[in-house]
Parts: structure tokens; C-alpha cells; sequence
């Protein structure tokens, strides 16, 4: 799914990487814990999380996760914003919740990380 | 080829900043792309550690034509039961670390998982060490 697609299905807004809204992603996860990120992501993913500081970002650098939103209209800190300049990450803010982002991403089609999974390993 | 790098504990903005160079090595050698993520999370999970428990630690990258290391050594309080620690969802963090979106438990469990071969030493009052081997499967 392309992000200016989901920026449209999210009413959100681009904080970083306007130019970048061409860019697809393959699935999506969503959680506020980067452990859990990156236990769980898969490269080309979408991140929704509600963590704010330069970890988001850095979580996405080195787990390939290609951009992330923010949720209930949360802003990213300035760390987090030259960061994800500096390393072309698009961020984006959408102030609907975290279960209501995700669920309309859902409907539109994007689907989470395991289910990519199951479908590789049933294509095997 | 070796590089090593100085993690000071609490300097939580700078935390992974070691690792995405640790990842920049790696991709610019030509590991496969699997295996550059693999050990990137691997560092970043354990220079996260160092940041949030130990007043300072050092990640040496030493890297072979099939395989890479990390040897992660910090000056912490060391962990006392290393079973419990290995467990996913076990976390001596405290509600300030977990804002900062870790110490869920996941640390040290996501380290094993991502590498080939996992080592860790520790002792309570004399800090923890980790060696972490990962293949370059292409």
C-alpha cells in the first residue's frame, strides 16, 4: 500500500518526507514497545506507535521498517525528526487512535506482519 | 576487519547510534540483507542495555569473510539469575525505562533469537558480557 494512500485513509499529516508519499509498504505492525518491534517487524513494514522519542526512529532505521505513524495526533521530538531527515524516514501523525488507525488500514487491505508470514510459508 | 565503539550508560538520545554504524559496516561489506538485520538488532538491543543499566560498556564489531561478531562488555550491575533474564517478559526496568518504549523483557531473548551462536557472562557487581556470532547466509 502506497503511503499517500494511507495518509489519505488516516487523515494524517506528513512531518517528514513529503516527497517520499510514492514509497509502499508490505504490512504493518503497531506497538509502543521497540522490543516488541523488533522481535516482531518485518522489513517494508509500517510502524503505528504512540512512542514519540528518536528510539522510534531508530528502531525503524535499524529494523527496516519503512515509515511511521504516530497516533492521537501525537508529535515526534525534535531528535526524532532530524533523525528520520537524516535517514529519509517518513513520519507521519494521524489523530485517530491506535486500534482505530490500525482498524481502518485493516479494512483497506494492509495486513500485520504475521499474516505476511503465514502467507510465504503457505506459498512454500 | 574490527571496529569498537565507547556506549555511555543514560545517554538515552545517542542510544543505537553505535549500531546504525554497526549496520552501515556490515550492509557496505556485503553481508546479505537478512543478516545485516539480524545484526543490527542484535547491537542495538544490547547497546539499549548499557544505556538503560550500566554506567558505561564497549561494542567491538569484528567481522569475517562468513561470519560477524559482537563482543558487548559493559560496566553494569550484572544480572543474578541469568535464566530468569533469558525469559521473554522478564524485566528489572523501571516505569521510567519502559516510557522510553523498552525494558519490556525482550531485550536479551530477541539477541538469542537473532543469533547464530549466543554467549553471555555475567556477575552481580562486575558488569555483563555478551558474544554474539551471526552467519552471513546468503
Amino acid at each position: 500500500m502506497k503511503l499517500e494512500e494511507i495518509r489519505k485513509i488516516l487523515g494524517a499529516v506528513v512531518i517528514v518526507g513529503k516527497e517520499e508519499m510514492e514509497k509502499e509498504v508490505n504490512c504493518a505492525c503497531s506497538s509502543d514497545l521497540m522490543s516488541d518491534v523488533l522481535a516482531f517487524a518485518k522489513p517494508g513494514a509500517l510502524l503505528l506507535t504512540g512512542l514519540t522519542n528518536i528510539q522510534s526512529v531508530r528502531t525503524a532505521e535499524i529494523a527496516d521498517i519503512k515509515a511511521i505513524v504516530y497516533v492521537r495526533g501525537k508529535q515526534p521530538d525534535e531528535a526524532a525528526v532530524k533523525l528520520a531527515k537524516e535517514k529519509k524516514i517518513p513520519l507521519l501523525s494521524t489523530p485517530l487512535r491506535m486500534f482505530e488507525a490500525c482498524g481502518r488500514l485493516y479494512m483497506a487491505g494492509l495486513r500485520g506482519v504475521g499474516e505476511v508470514e503465514e502467507k510465504v510459508a503457505a506459498n512454500k | 576487519m574490527e571496529r569498537e565503539f565507547e556506549v555511555a550508560g543514560g545517554d538515552f538520545v545517542n542510544a543505537g547510534y553505535a549500531s546504525a554504524k554497526v549496520k552501515e559496516i556490515v550492509k557496505s561489506i556485503g553481508f546479505s540483507p537478512e543478516a545485516v538485520r539480524r545484526i543490527a538488532i542484535c547491537s542495538y538491543e544490547a547497546e539499549v542495555n548499557i544505556v538503560l543499566y550500566a554506567k558505561r560498556g564497549k561494542m567491538k564489531l569484528s567481522v569475517y569473510e562468513d561470519y560477524a561478531v559482537l563482543h558487548v562488555k559493559d560496566e553494569g550491575p550484572g544480572i543474578e539469575d541469568i535464566e530468569l533474564a533469558m525469559q521473554e517478559g522478564y524485566s528489572t526496568a523501571t516505569p521510567e525505562m519502559r516510557e522510553l518504549g523498552f525494558g519490556a523483557g525482550m531485550g536479551l531473548p530477541n539477541i538469542k533469537k537473532n543469533s547464530d551462536i549466543f554467549t553471555i557472562i555475567s556477575e552481580p557487581g562486575k558488569g555483563t558480557e555478551l558474544r554474539i556470532m551471526i552467519r552471513n547466509e546468503k
